[in-house]
């Protein structure tokens, strides 16, 4: 009686034995996260370069957490981070305060702040925990030039970009 | 007292006095019209129509006058046929008002939507974004949606600068005038305007330096949008992210109550000021600032402040420790043997001043303020302005007199309230003027506002007050016999005008005068008031203009002025203790054997010169109470965190004393608070519990209607406690003798004036202020500057003391023929009085 339930049971073992294995071999192999997965923030930039974060803010205001510090500056036109007049000159977020709610990227005008799909964080100790604006902020592309950059007078004094559909 | 008037708002009966608005009643009532371009500071216009109700009047018959009633007994109501503006119509007798009807409901959904067809949706950038009554009302008030539509918006310019210290964003300005109307009322210096019409209707400078005012870093408070900001708070941080502190200004006499708003520094994680902004106190500042008040607080984060203890050791100053430094002084003080003489700063608070005189006394030592030039402290203890005085509301019956003094540059919001009561310009219900009498020798910007302009000689300031008491005492016998009034018809008007008025306020500084020539200038006026029986009570007395914000405390704590110059006052002294003076920056000289003690918060000259300097902490940063002219005791509150290793000045003292075995050192300031309580008669029962008391103010600011007061904050912090004069008490004042000073003679004199922007170490540290310093200058009359052949924006050498200056030549018709004002701390020689000058022009 015991027998056949052992049997029963060892079937399972070997017929798995015998079948892929679902685990990933982490770190060498990385298993693909969901488009809209909500890693590590990055500050995205425009298309000519300039960094699309403005500096308001709101992302702070917003965070459950309160892990986010910006701290806004003036722009000019002979050094300009982003359109209109005002920029982050210091923007730190504290990944180990960080719940990854998203609600900083729900609440940015600009579309500045994206939760991309990194997950490796982690530290040897609390202050490389906290990410400054160097850190997440994306490279320029292309023959964009990274900010400050030079600008006509006049051309990039809007800071929020216009909407086709303001409803 | 105006009749009283009863009225229903959406069927609550509310009483309030005849002539009051609807707006203002609602509010009394706790019902909030919404508003843009009223403010309750001055008049009502109707531009904005955002304040529309239904108003309706009761019924009349047209024959005999009575009430028409309906069925149920009630007066019939009449409603006029259009909606109208709350904030321009005056409540009558069983006036109906609809607040929140449908048709008004919609009105200012129609509005709002009309306002913002061309207000950017910039708020996530505009620093009034978190307090900006348009944000809040459109969220109480308006569609939610536009039919407008979003490219027909008017794009333009967004940073146009007013001046060095307002900037205009065009495009958020909704065209409420209230800051050309503050400037235009208010300040009485129309500055900003309207341009254009329409659309294109724009606020403009029309000054010389752009917006040249004192005044004019309030118009970014009652801006209703974010159009108009401020150099200082631009970007600086959002409104919801700031901590907040109330306080007091430490630059002047009056003691605006100011309320500081800190944040963390993202450079280097300090925490540091954002910006002052005014906090609500009807009897001092209302809800305004200067704008030294607002923008000169550099000082307190600036890099230059000390924050170690230093001791001389081989002729450099080290780094020491406190129980090190605290040692060495405590065993220099007990070997001086009594010759020590102590010097403290006329901006310390009252709690420091009172642990170093205890300090002092203790070791057998003298004290006393610095730089000490004004004198006449116990006479406003005696006779000062009563108890309550609202310099404001001043009404017809009152004389105020202003002698010696360029009110606009020492004390500006007593400037602008004076010029409210002699004007009665702005909403002030009551609209009797009071009198105004302006005595100088030269042309202030009080003058335009004056019934009455006495100008005097430099050098009579003292004649001209006994002129005048000789007058109200003789009567014409006494005018005719006095022999300025002979030759001055101006002060024998001023004299009648004195003698009919029922109160009187004589505002004296020390224009001109030293020690003694101010000291006897104080006698005089204090006489004056004698003998008119203005004293002891509300609306009369004595107010000092004093050079320093705490100069009053100062003489209450015992800390007097030595009447003497520094040199022979720390003449023969072992140990000379300093704290917030610096002599010898002024060129004094200190006994060459000395040794030498100073707290500060900067390493001034005398701190170079000293064998233990101290590091102090700054107002911002620590508690304690100052005395304002009008003997208001204020308390301020900490701010920021300690710097480095500073300690406040009353904790060096009170340490010190108890180290020599003088005493048990107090546990906080609020323990010095009892202790000078229980010393100094006219402050007992002041406590900091009842100096953090405070009572409902008119008009009512902060909270849910940002949109009403403007961005100022409400007062949750404390009033303060006006300290009672002695007349008040009842004592028997006799009248002192005065002793007219000697007059400096010559053909030329150089007269040492006071400039509000000059480059003391309060504001010199404050950059954003620096387009608005002018360079050392020296101001002189046509005559004087024809027959020297001098320009304006000339170079000239003034001789002065035996020294050669060189400055820049202003010609005006401001000073009289003779002399030349010398604007202090501006770099130029440091006068202490009226001196013979000699002037020379210097070729290029």
């Amino acid at each position: 009686m015991m027998v056949t339930e052992i049997i029963k049971g060892l079937g399972t073992t070997f017929k798995h034995l015998f079948q892929p294995p679902i685990t990933v071999e982490y770190p060498e192999v990385t298993r693909p996260v969901r488009p809209r997965f909500k890693g590590r923030h990055e500050l995205k930039r425009y298309q000519n370069g300039l960094e699309k974060c403005i500096g308001c803010a709101l992302c702070a205001a917003a965070c459950p957490a309160d892990a986010i510090f910006v701290e806004a500056d003036e722009n000019n036109d002979a050094a300009r981070f982003s359109p209109g007049e005002r920029f982050a000159s210091v923007y730190e977020i504290n990944m180990l305060r960080c719940i990854f709610c998203g609600f900083c990227e729900d609440a940015c005008p600009t579309e500045a702040i994206v939760l991309e799909h990194d997950y490796e964080l982690s530290f040897y100790d609390r202050e490389s925990a906290i990410y400054t604006k160097e850190k997440l902020l994306v490279g320029a592309e292309g023959a964009a030039a990274s900010t400050p950059i030079q600008v006509q007078p006049g051309t990039l004094d809007r800071p929020i970009p216009d909407m086709q559909d303001p409803d | 007292m105006a009749d009283s008037i009863t009225l229903k708002i959406d069927g609550h009966s509310v009483t309030v006095p005849a002539g009051t608005l609807i707006v203002e009643a609602a509010k009394r009532a706790d019902n909030d019209i919404p508003v843009f371009c009223y403010h309750p500071k001055l008049e009502p216009v109707g531009m904005c129509r955002m304040c529309l109700v239904e108003v309706g009047t009761p019924l009349r018959d047209r024959e005999s006058g009575e009430l028409q009633l309906d069925e149920h007994g009630e007066a019939k109501i009449n409603w006029m046929p259009k909606l109208q503006t709350a904030c321009t119509v005056p409540v009558s007798a069983g006036m109906q008002v609809r607040s929140a009807s449908e048709k008004v409901t919609r009105a200012r959904k129609d509005v709002v939507e009309f306002l913002l067809t061309s207000h950017p949706l910039d708020c996530p950038v505009c620093d009034k974004g978190g307090e900006c009554p348009l944000q809040n009302l459109t969220m109480r008030h308006g569609p939610g949606k536009s039919r407008y539509l979003f490219d027909e918006k008017m794009q333009l310019q967004k940073r146009v600068p007013l001046g060095d210290l307002i900037f205009l964003d065009r495009e958020r300005c909704i065209q409420c005038a209230r800051c050309t109307r503050f400037q235009d009322e208010l300040v009485g210096e129309p500055v900003i305007g309207f341009d254009q019409r329409g659309r294109a209707l724009q606020i403009v400078t029309f000054s010389e330096p752009g917006f040249d005012s004192h005044f004019s870093g309030n118009t970014t408070d009652i801006c209703p949008v974010g159009a108009l900001t401020s150099a200082d708070f631009r970007f600086g941080a959002r409104p919801w992210e700031l901590q907040h502190a109330p306080s007091i200004c430490p630059h002047c006499a009056v003691g605006c109550n100011t309320h500081l708003n800190t944040r963390r520094s993202g450079r280097d994680g300090e925490a540091i000021i954002k910006r002052v902004m005014p906090r609500q106190n009807e009897k001092v500042n209302e809800i305004w600032l200067c704008d030294k008040g607002r923008f000169g607080h550099h000082f307190v984060g600036s890099a230059e402040r000390l924050t170690v203890p230093l001791l001389r050791r081989n002729d450099q100053l080290m780094e020491s420790s406190w129980e090190q430094a605290l040692q060495l002084v405590a065993e220099r003080l007990r070997a001086a043997g009594g010759e020590v003489a102590g010097l403290a700063g006329e901006r310390l608070a009252n709690e420091d001043l009172f642990t170093f005189r205890t300090l002092l006394e203790g070791v057998g030592g003298r004290a006393a303020q610095w730089p000490g030039r004004m004198g006449g402290g116990e006479l406003a203890q005696q006779v000062g302005v009563g108890v309550g005085t609202d310099l404001a509301k001043l009404g017809a019956d009152t004389v105020i007199l202003v002698v010696a003094s360029d009110l606009a540059e020492e004390a500006p919001l007593w400037w602008f309230k004076i010029r409210q009561a002699a004007n009665k310009a702005g909403a002030t219900a009551d609209k009797s003027r009071a009198t105004l009498i302006v005595a100088n020798a030269r042309e202030t910007k009080l003058d335009r506002c004056a019934t009455n302009s006495v100008r005097y000689r430099y050098g009579d300031e003292v004649r001209t007050v006994l002129a005048l008491t000789h007058a109200i005492s003789g009567g014409e016998a006494g005018l005719a016999s006095s022999i300025v009034a002979q030759h001055n018809t101006r002060v024998a008007e001023a004299a009648r005008a004195i003698a009919a008025a029922e109160n009187m306020i004589i505002i004296f500084g020390s224009e001109g005068l030293d020690y003694s020539g101010s000291s006897a200038l104080a006698q005089a006026c204090a006489n004056l008031l004698i003998t008119g029986g203005h004293v002891g009570r509300v609306g009369s007395g004595l107010l000092p203009v004093w050079p320093g914000n705490n100069t009053q405390g100062a003489w209450d704590m015992g800390v007097r002025s030595a009447g003497m110059p520094v040199p022979e006052f720390t003449a023969g002294a072992g140990v000379v203790l300093l704290a917030g003076a610096d002599p010898v920056g002024d060129g004094d000289v200190l006994p060459e054997d000395a040794f030498v003690v100073v707290s500060e918060l900067f390493s001034t000259e005398s701190a170079r010169r000293a064998d233990v300097v101290l590091p102090a902490q700054a107002f911002a940063e620590r508690e304690g109470s100052y005395t304002s002219g009008d003997r208001r005791v204020q308390r301020f509150y900490p701010a920021l965190p300690a710097r480095g290793q500073t300690l406040p000045d009353w904790q060096v003292f009170a340490r010190l004393s108890e180290t020599l075995g003088l005493g048990a050192a107090p546990t906080g300031a609020a323990a010095v608070m009892r202790q000078i309580a229980a010393a100094i008669p006219h402050y007992a029962g002041i406590t900091f519990e009842r100096l953090a008391a405070v009572e409902q103010q008119w008009p009512h600011v902060g909270g849910r209607d940002s949109y009403y007061g403007g961005a100022s904050f409400p007062n949750t912090a404390g009033l303060g406690v006006q300290t009672p004069t002695r007349a008040e008490m009842g004592h028997d004042l006799p009248r002192g003798d005065v002793h007219p000073p000697a007059v400096a003679s010559g053909d030329l004199l150089a007269v040492p004036v006071t400039l509000l922007y000059d480059r003391g170490s309060a504001i010199a540290r404050s950059e954003i202020m620096h387009p608005r310093l002018p360079e050392a200058y020296i101001e002189l009359n046509m005559a004087d500057a024809n027959r020297a052949d001098v320009g304006s924006g000339d170079r000239v050498a003034l001789r002065v003391n035996g020294h050669d200056w060189e400055l820049a030549a202003r010609v005006s018709d401001r000073p009289p023929q003779g002399a030349v004002l010398l604007p202090r701390s501006l770099g130029g020689p440091p006068l202490a009085c009226i001196t013979p000058a000699v002037l020379r022009k210097v070729e290029s």
